[in-house]
């Protein structure tokens, strides 16, 4: 039902929802200015930039998962009430997921082309990007939680849980690059779901004490 | 019978004795004092081990029959790269233990280890810079250790400034011993990064069970080392408790007697 909610408010801010694409448009869009438009000079930094952006726009958004929440108070309802914190943390951080994360997995494509991407790599862009954001989510969420009682969270946040992501933008660039020189990528993808699986298990648990924490403060 | 209820004594008086050291372990002047008596003599120790060690390995080892004399910065990279590490673990178990049992004492240590690990990894990845002009022939390699190494420094900053960031000091402690937690899941990728991703950066040359890879005329010199690095780590920790003690109960009656000994009460 959380969940729910929060898709649904997600869908009545539209300009939300376009903001972590266009903002991936842009910075795409930077890359060839600045590097230069030669094509296969994109092609090798395309797997790299592609996540280091995918990166970036989970970070940026990820500030704002409780923040208007916590604002209004409906924050400090939600720790009162009998649910477990644990599966509403889940429900709020699985809704940024499908709005940033996912949304960015499937429009990549799109990019992927314009920076010059071997096409047969783009299904192990997709599937690498969709299972690592989320991965990004859910680590955003215990930095969101740490942060978000304070005024100054957003520079932040990025100290705190960039460290933390570069796990993921190792093994998803890795498994971008094998499927553009042809070797298996089944190793990477499955190093991200081992993660993946890793932070759904303890990462609601941290992000739920961090907002205890902020709501105490 | 006897002999029972005797065990149970013993228990209670064993639980009683335990109990009175957690008691006194959260009392704020009694900490201080105890810090400042360890440090009293293992500060003169510490420094002498260091002395006694730096000269041994730089000065009376023989020289790598490879590296030359380049080898010797190993005793000052490998102790502090070590005790950055360990650091990290006394950081986040006492962030577990201010979590768990809100042990005002051990959030004083975490917050107190923060800065000294960070400096302790600042320490091991310039000194690896040094030595990898030389041997490698580069400053910097994105060599999985050295990364880990970066990221791991990225942690303790992290923990510095989010302390910082609150204004409620009791609710920074915990956030900080959250986020230490969490970044536990860095400390095993970079004791096992040298051996997962077979890198620039050389395996582990001193193991526990069997042959260690080092001489042991340059082992006893850097496990000496090794050993003031963390009696340095403990020094520099406890008098950091001290200093924070000092801070936290500035208003209280034993931090005003200390400063002015016959002033008023």
């Amino acid at each position: 039902m959380l969940l729910r909610r929060q898709l649904s408010l997600a869908i009545r801010r539209p300009i939300e929802i376009g903001n972590p694409l266009v903002f991936f448009a842009i910075v795409v869009a930077l890359f060839p200015l600045g590097i230069g438009p030669a094509s296969e000079q994109l092609a090798m930094i395309a797997p790299g930039a592609i996540w280091i952006i995918a990166l970036l726009s989970s970070l940026l958004t990820s500030d704002s998962v409780f923040r208007s929440d916590f604002d209004d108070g409906s924050l400090e309802q939600l720790l009162l009430a009998p649910q477990p914190l644990y599966l509403s943390v889940l429900a709020y951080l699985c809704a940024h997921w499908v709005v940033t994360g996912l949304l960015l997995a499937l429009v990549s494509p799109v990019f992927a082309l314009m920076l010059n991407l071997p096409a047969e790599a783009v299904g192990t862009l997709m599937v690498s990007l969709a299972l690592g954001t989320a991965v990004l989510s859910l680590v955003g969420g215990i930095g969101a939680a740490l942060t978000v009682g304070l005024k100054r969270g957003g520079m932040l946040i990025s100290l705190l849980i960039l460290p933390l992501y570069i796990p993921v933008l190792i093994f998803g660039t890795a498994a971008v690059q094998a499927a553009v020189s042809g070797a298996p990528v089944g190793p990477f993808l499955a190093l991200l779901g081992a993660m993946l699986s890793l932070a759904i298990a303890l990462g609601p648990l941290a992000t739920a004490a961090g907002l205890r924490i902020s709501i105490d403060a | 019978m006897s002999s029972r209820i005797g065990a149970a004594q013993k228990g209670l008086y064993n639980l009683t004795v335990m109990w009175t050291f957690f008691h006194k372990l959260g009392s704020p002047p009694w900490l201080y004092g105890i810090a400042g008596a360890i440090v009293r003599w293992l500060l003169p120790l510490t420094i002498l081990a260091l002395l006694v060690g730096a000269a041994w390995g730089l000065l009376f080892t023989s020289p790598d029959f490879r590296q030359g004399n380049s080898y010797r910065i190993i005793y000052i990279h490998v102790p502090s790269a070590v005790v950055a590490l360990a650091g990290y673990y006394v950081m986040a178990i006492a962030g577990a233990v201010s979590l768990i049992w809100r042990m005002k004492m051990a959030d004083v240590a975490m917050k107190a280890a923060a800065p000294v690990g960070a400096a302790l990894t600042f320490i091991a990845l310039f000194t690896g810079a040094l030595w990898g002009k030389p041997t490698w022939g580069t400053w910097w390699e994105w060599d999985a250790r050295i990364t880990s190494m970066l990221i791991l420094l990225f942690l303790y900053l992290g923990v510095v400034a989010l302390y910082e960031a609150f204004d409620n000091k009791e609710a920074a402690g915990r956030a900080c011993a959250i986020l230490s937690l969490v970044g536990m899941v860095n400390i095993p990728i970079i004791y096992k990064s040298v051996d997962w991703w077979y890198s620039l950066h050389q395996p582990a040359s001193i193991k526990f069970s069997g042959e260690s890879a080092i001489d042991s005329s340059m082992l006893y010199p850097l496990l000496l080392m090794i050993g003031a690095f963390y009696a340095l780590f403990t020094c520099c920790l406890l008098m950091n408790m001290r200093a924070e003690l000092l801070q936290r109960e500035s208003r209280t009656a034993w931090v005003r007697r200390l400063v002015k000994p016959d002033g008023p009460r």
